[in-house]
């Protein structure tokens, strides 16, 4: 028979064993497992935001600073389970004024992209691994302008750094894709929002080839925070790409329909 | 063409008359200029068959584009004329109305009514299905430029893909280079007395049909054309006493065109397929297919350029009756892109008859942008035929380089 100073001592002990299991259990998340809650918890914070509208001006300056200005009109719409859409339309230089390109992003298989041309009013679909090449002769490639999907990478927790003033997790993300441009990422993601500060990327040689900054976040709806400057700059060609959006709209009303082939033939 | 002019003039009051109603209720209506102007300097390699022709020939030449749109969203009207005016070729000096039309979205339908412009299809070097809009060939020989058509297109959008009706009234005749033009043969071709298979002449109303879907990485669409051929058939102009005048006849017949287009992307590679059925009371019954595929090595020799191979085969159940060049044909093209800040790219390539071992052809088209507006165009085009039964024989004279600066606004 136990008596109950036995009995306390096993329940003791019981839950000392317990709560050395359950604080080993902690400890056991592997920097794996913590950069994948990391990026899952990013991604669980941005969703809902439905569709969105921006006006942005690319600034491309070469290696003795010359500016180049380009203006486009991004739509894009969020898609449950699959990677979001988006419609680019270019508006500068004017020589393209009226392009337009059409982007369905995938999770699993590459994206479906197609291109119109107004002056011949056709619409050319697009063989989309092509996503490491630069974006209208920018320091952005198609894919830094992808939506960020958790099943594009594998991630590593690598340490905690204060970037922009922010206490960072510091990620290790490799893309999934064998087409991708990189070989490797490094991206700083704030504790306090979950939003991306700072990505490293690596070419396929596994040098560092870009850095980009994100600066002057905006929160809309509460919830979904936006970054209104971005700025990449290309550590081997001494070229940088500044993004610079005015304003984002939210929940304008954009649907399915607004980004099929259709639409990309009467974009405007 | 006066009815033409009528009939566009009549597609314009009333596209201008019903909206301009709602104009007047909304000042908030968007408005956008844009468009270009621009010069062109093309010069011969050879001296021609005929002293009217020249050697070197230049042009200026504008294209504005003024669009309006209903605060709703839902109603939008464009216009857009074109002009050039060519120092040596009266017919290239011409002005067009390439768009003036009213754009009506629904929900699951669109509406088009006015002139406009349509494309069918997916090869690059030939145009097979393409039929809606005539070819300006004084703008360009090799059929990349289109005229404007009158029309009323209806667009629905369903489950089952999309679907385009046509209603074509006014038809355009072909333009072709006049008797100081070059690029024309030995031949001049009397576009002011075409003849027709209709007694309606250019006022016949012309029909057309377009279904188009997507199934995942495959491209379909199946197309139908009833009316007055685009193409016209060339015939020797005799005069009234039956003697040859030494021009030729455009002969406009009716036709019935079936078409079928596929597209395949598969990784890197997109596979492409056009094919035509042709018929008419006044014309051989025909096919005719262009295939191949595109492949893109993208970033080469470890620099952002993206390397295009381009490799077509046109075919034509005529053969070497055929009334275009491509009718056992062969092409081989590399389309360079730099990915550059100015976007330039360059474009090369090589087309090689397969029956008329002769006939070849091969052609450079390189652009680029300078400054913020001005894009430069250097186009080089070399002929080889030795055979004058070859359709191709008509250019073996005319090689010739061209440069054309456009400044955009």
């Amino acid at each position: 028979m136990l008596n109950k100073n036995n009995l306390k001592v096993w329940l003791k002990s019981v839950s000392l064993i317990g709560a050395l299991l359950f604080a080993n259990n902690l400890f056991a998340e592997t920097a794996e497992e913590k950069g994948l809650r990391i990026a899952t918890e990013r991604k669980a914070a941005d969703k809902g935001w439905g569709d969105s509208e921006a006006e942005t001006q690319m600034i491309l300056r070469n290696a003795q600073g010359e500016e180049s200005v380009r203006e486009i009109r991004t739509r894009a719409l969020e898609v449950d389970g699959d990677g979001d859409k988006g419609l680019t339309i270019f508006d500068q230089p004017r020589d393209v004024a009226g392009t337009a390109f059409l982007n369905h992003s995938h999770i699993n298989e590459p994206d479906d992209q197609w291109l119109y041309l107004p002056a011949l009013k056709r619409v050319k679909r697009i063989a989309s691994r092509n996503k490491s090449g630069p974006f209208m002769g920018s320091e952005f490639a198609y894919e830094d302008l992808a939506s960020f999907e958790v099943a594009k990478y594998t991630y590593k927790y690598l340490r905690d750094e204060v970037v922009n003033g922010e206490n960072c997790w510091v990620l290790e993300s490799i893309p999934t894709d064998r087409y991708s441009g990189y070989t490797k990422q490094i991206v700083w993601i704030d504790q306090k929002h979950h939003r991306a500060q700072k990505v490293e990327f690596y070419d396929r040689k596994h040098a560092l080839l870009k850095t980009l900054t994100m600066y002057d976040y905006r929160l809309y709806l509460d919830k979904y925070w936006r970054a209104h400057k971005l700025s990449m700059v290309n550590h081997q060609t001494g070229k940088s790409t500044d993004l610079i959006t005015a304003e984002t709209k939210f929940r304008v009303g954009l649907e399915a329909r607004d980004f099929e082939q259709n639409a990309l033939r009467r974009a405007r | 063409m006066q009815r033409l002019k009528k009939v566009t003039s009549a597609v314009i009051a009333a596209v201008c008359s019903s909206l301009s109603a709602a104009v007047i209720a909304e000042d908030t209506t968007e408005f956008e200029l844009r468009g270009y102007v621009g010069a062109e300097a093309r010069y011969y390699a050879e001296h021609s068959h005929d002293p009217m022709q020249s050697d070197s020939q230049y042009s200026i030449t504008a294209e504005p584009e003024f669009y309006w749109q209903w605060p709703d969203g839902n109603n939008s009207l464009t216009f857009k004329p074109y002009v050039r005016i060519d120092s040596q070729d009266s017919e290239r000096t011409h002005v067009d109305i390439r768009e003036a039309v009213w754009l009506h979205v629904e929900r699951d339908w669109e509406m088009r009514m006015g002139i406009s412009k349509v494309f069918w299809g997916v090869t690059e070097t030939v145009h097979l299905v393409d039929i809606i809009n005539q070819t300006d060939t004084v703008e360009a020989f090799d059929g990349e430029e289109k005229l404007g058509q009158p029309m009323v297109q209806l667009t629905f959008l369903k489950d089952w893909g999309t679907l385009d009706a046509f209603i074509l009234p006014g038809f355009r005749e072909r333009t072709f280079p006049g008797k100081e033009g070059r690029l024309r043969g030995a031949y001049i071709i009397d576009t002011d007395n075409a003849l027709f298979e209709s007694s309606d002449k250019t006022g016949h109303i012309d029909f057309a049909l377009n279904w188009r879907n997507t199934y995942d990485d495959l491209d379909i669409s199946l197309n139908w054309f009833n009316g007055t051929s685009r193409e016209p058939t060339i015939i020797p102009q005799t005069d009234a006493q039956g003697l040859l005048t030494g021009k030729l006849t455009p002969f406009y017949p009716q036709i019935n065109q079936f078409g079928a287009v596929a597209q395949y992307i598969y990784l890197d590679w997109i596979w492409k397929l056009e094919a035509i059925n042709r018929s008419g009371d006044l014309i051989d019954d025909y096919n005719a297919m262009v295939g191949g595929f595109e492949y893109t090595f993208v970033g080469v020799f470890g620099s952002y350029t993206d390397l295009g191979i381009v490799a077509e085969y046109g075919w034509d159940e005529r053969g070497t009756d055929a009334t275009t060049p491509t009718q056992n044909d062969m092409s081989l093209a590399a389309r360079i892109v730099l990915n550059d800040i100015s976007s330039t790219e360059i474009l090369a390539g090589w087309t090689q008859d397969l029956d008329f071992s002769d006939s070849r052809s091969l052609f450079i088209e390189a652009s680029t942008r300078v400054g913020d507006s001005t894009k430069i165009t250097l186009d080089m085009w070399l002929f080889n035929s030795e055979d004058p039964t070859d359709v191709g024989y008509t250019f073996t004279n005319e090689d010739f380089v061209q440069l054309a600066v456009e400044w955009y606004y």
